[in-house]
């Protein structure tokens, strides 16, 4: 349901024209990182480690080299040596160091004149091991007697006597919790528990590099954020970043994988090692599972008190997640404030633990850390009604935060639309349909901060009068189109006539990546703020050829007029006839504007899902599922409606099917798409979605991010209408056939 | 003064104290204060953090302003997806 009959004053925004890509990516033009080639290029290859933990004792590549085409090989020895923190542990991530610290770390790398070469030429380096003892799994990483994996991995925050496998401790709250949970009627703690997920992108990490013996190259690559790229791959061999120009190509899905680097500073150094030639390295989908950044997994005790009537008196929660074999990557710093995120609670404690375990780097995937905490929430708010029987959208509604709630994490709430999201969803049809047998119904709210960030953006006016705009954040999901629209509204001209580009970083100031929501609330916000620039120029090109002051002009319709009661009488002069004739006026028609952006609204977004399971074998079909979210404005509701559904979707392939699954010798056993099962299209009814419209004050058409929140219901929504078909209530991600076959045989 | 929160596990950091005041018209000038004052937050401080003021979560900007009445709450650093 999108608001396209409602009058809002505007002309463009709200509407839903072509994608602007869509014609590039129906007919294979498009290009993705694998399709850069480049003359004399060759192909790498990567050697990963086969143990979850081992010691490398020695490297040996001569075999390799003696082949006939192999160009250079790079292991951790030709990587720079001094670095610390964050940019040690990318370096260390890049080329594993004297340890292989996950299944299919990096230990060495291939350049061939082919592919196939390089494959067999990294069969062909031979890697001695000695093997260590390996700890996968959260909770028995944080158990007595666990090996330590890393020594010295604990910061500032770590009480002393932790377990060595505590990287970083965290604790907030407010309120009287002990009062809280004395004056409730009832008081339930529960242990959850998820699995690691992959971000499960379709186009898997490939780029094409060169550089030279000077260290200054160039990298076409697929990403979410080239300024991160350059910054990156700049620390961890040792160059300076303005020597290396980073384009980034179409994107095939990142959902926060491709906010950071795995593989990309590979080819740069054996490019330098090859004599400048150009390097292409485009990982496979099982380097993708073993190597790059899934999600982390957690464990997770909730601790609620409520009263008869459904007012939650006070909340606890304790979390442990590991985010592989690195500090930092775990996201208890995001968790914990999502947690409660929905509520207006009198008393809440928050604490958690980032633990390290023989994982691969986890990096962000959508709204990181808050599908976790909601599934641990949410679930037991749901188990609570249930045991109360009250329904769990008025429950939400007593207790939801409203505008002026003190968050649960400190801050108190500006205009939000977490109130207005579960209406729409009270009153949505969905919510009044019967079930059958064997069926339930799921209800989950959930929440992201957004975010603003670095942002630098250009627009220039044609000599036609069309506009170009040139961004520095991927369109992962529309916001090329979204940008077009809000410059077109401003600048008032069709939406055909402004063209968007993402340019690369030679071009812009820094920008951050398409991460956080951002890009079509911060690029947004700097290209209107860029149009506004260049029609207060244009109507000062207008006043000039006019002989009248610039503020007697205004702009509207896509042309300057004269106003005011001395303007005097002039036609319309339209941006065509401005744009044609400044080379003699002045120059140049161009605005500019760069920003840390700042008035980004939170989001929040209800979730209403009915399921059917099979009571023989335990499997779970989706019957209908409803995603309501408040978008601020949304300025492409196509685009707005595909980042619901796609956040659903994700959320839904986690809550039923998706896992890591590691044998006891630390390895992944699941790393293809075979057998790491996301949803495909059968699996799923078509998504209905309701966009709120809470407009955002801090952007100037009322923006707020969408594209994060939408996978955050789907895991406690799924896992109680689960609870709700059969009875059994899963506590523990997926809720897979045989898990859910178990639980209710279990029941009995 | 602004009155600058700390999450829980800082405060042993800041003599105990829940709530710090410090002088400051701008973000970077409250986190330099809040360094000067108790030199134990200055490891959190350089690891990165965000802060909300006001209500509004400023990720690094230590340009953003900060009124003598602001409340101001010290998170830790966001990552968005």
């Amino acid at each position: 349901m999108a608001r396209d009959d409602v009058k809002t004053g505007y002309k463009l925004i709200g509407t839903r024209p072509n994608r602007p890509d869509g014609l590039d990516k129906v007919t294979g033009r498009a290009r993705y990182g694998a399709d850069f080639s480049l003359p004399g290029m060759l192909h790498a290859a990567v050697v990963r480690s086969p143990h979850a933990h081992a010691r490398i004792v020695k490297i040996d590549a001569s075999k390799a080299l003696a082949l006939d085409g192999v160009k250079a090989v790079v292991t951790r020895a030709d990587l720079p040596t001094g670095l610390t923190g964050e940019e040690l542990n990318l370096q260390d991530n890049t080329l594993a160091g004297e340890k292989a610290l996950y299944d299919g770390h990096a230990v060495a790398a291939v350049a061939a004149t082919s592919a196939l070469l390089a494959q067999d030429a990294a069969r062909l380096i031979e890697v001695e091991y000695e093997v260590l003892p390996h700890v996968t799994d959260v909770d028995a990483a944080m158990a007595p007697g666990a090996p330590v994996i890393r020594e010295g991995v604990a910061d500032y925050s770590v009480p002393e006597g932790m377990n060595g496998n505590v990287a970083r401790y965290m604790e907030f709250g407010h309120g009287d919790v002990d009062a809280g949970f004395a004056a409730a009627d009832i008081v339930r703690e529960q242990t959850y528990k998820t699995e690691a997920t992959h971000q499960g992108y379709i186009e898997p990490h490939a780029c094409v590099a060169q550089m030279g013996e000077d260290g200054r190259g160039e990298m076409w690559v697929c990403t979410q954020g080239h300024w991160y790229i350059r910054r990156m791959c700049a620390s961890v061999l040792g160059i300076e970043a303005a020597g290396l120009r980073v384009t980034p190509s179409e994107i095939g899905g990142g959902f926060g994988g491709k906010t950071t680097i795995f593989m990309e500073p590979l080819p740069l150094a054996l490019s330098k090692k090859a004599g400048g030639r150009p390097v292409k390295l485009v990982m496979s989908r099982s380097e993708v599972l073993r190597a790059t950044g899934p999600t982390a997994s957690a464990s997770m005790d909730v601790k609620l008190g409520m009263k008869t009537d459904g007012t939650i008196t006070a909340g606890q929660v304790f979390f442990r997640m590991q985010g592989g074999a690195f500090p930092g990557m775990s996201p208890i710093g995001e968790a914990l404030p999502c947690a409660f995120a929905c509520y207006d609670i009198p008393a809440l404690k928050h604490e958690a633990v980032e633990v390290i375990a023989n994982r691969p780097k986890a990096a962000a995937y959508r709204a990181p850390g808050s599908p976790m905490a909601a599934f641990a929430v949410e679930s037991l708010v749901d188990e609570m009604c249930r045991e109360l029987k009250l329904d769990p959208i008025a429950v939400r509604l007593k207790n939801g935060a409203k505008n002026g709630s003190k968050s649960s994490y400190g801050p108190v709430y500006n205009v939000i639309g977490l109130q207005e999201t579960l209406e729409a969803a009270k009153a949505h049809p969905n919510y009044a349909i019967p079930l059958g047998p064997n069926q339930g119904r799921g209800v989950a709210s959930g929440f992201w901060f957004n975010h603003g960030g670095e942002t630098s953006v250009s627009l220039a006016v044609g000599e036609d009068g069309t506009a170009t705009v040139m961004i520095g954040t991927p369109d992962i999901g529309g916001s090329r189109a979204s940008i077009g629209l809000m410059v077109a509204e401003c600048l008032g001209i069709p939406y055909e006539d402004v063209r968007v580009n993402v340019v690369e970083t030679g071009a812009l100031g820094v920008n951050e990546p398409t991460h956080g929501s951002r890009a079509t609330f911060a690029s947004g916000k700097a290209a209107v703020e860029s149009a506004r620039q260049a029609i207060a120029e244009m109507c000062r090109r207008a006043a000039a050829d006019w002989g009248i002051d610039a503020e007697a002009v205004e702009w509207k319709d896509g042309a300057a007029h004269p106003a005011g009661p001395n303007a005097g009488k002039h036609p319309p002069m339209t941006i065509g006839e401005i744009g044609s004739k400044m080379g003699s006026t002045g120059g140049p028609i161009s605005g500019h504007h760069e920003v840390t952006a700042g008035g980004y609204g939170a989001s929040f977004g209800t979730h209403v899902v009915d399921v059917e399971v099979d009571p023989e074998t335990g499997r779970t079909t989706v019957l209908r599922y409803l995603v309501v979210q408040d978008a601020g404005t949304a300025i492409h509701p196509a685009y707005v409606e595909g980042q619901y559904q796609g956040g659903a979707a994700q959320g839904i392939g986690w809550a039923l099917n998706e896992e890591y699954v590691y044998g006891t010798d630390g390895r992944l056993q699941n790393p293809i798409f075979l057998d790491y099962r996301i949803p495909v299209a059968s699996d799923l009814p078509m998504i209905d979605t309701v966009i709120v419209e809470v407009p955002n004050p801090g952007h100037p058409y009322g923006v707020r991010g969408v594209g994060e929140t939408g996978i955050t219901p789907p895991l406690p929504a799924i896992a109680s209408a689960i609870a709700g078909a059969t009875g059994a209530r899963i506590r523990s991600l997926p809720c897979s056939p045989p898990k859910v076959l178990a639980a209710i045989k279990a029941k009995g | 003064m602004a009155k600058v929160h700390l999450w829980a596990s800082l405060r042993r950091f800041a003599d105990g104290q829940e709530v710090v005041e410090v002088e400051a018209a701008t973000v970077g000038q409250m986190l330099d204060a809040l360094e000067k004052a108790h030199p134990g937050l200055g490891p959190a401080i350089k690891a990165g953090l965000s802060v909300a003021v006001d209500g509004e979560v400023i990720a690094n900007n230590r340009a953003a302003p900060v009124a003598a009445q602001s409340e101001v709450y010290l998170l830790q650093r966001l990552k968005g997806g």
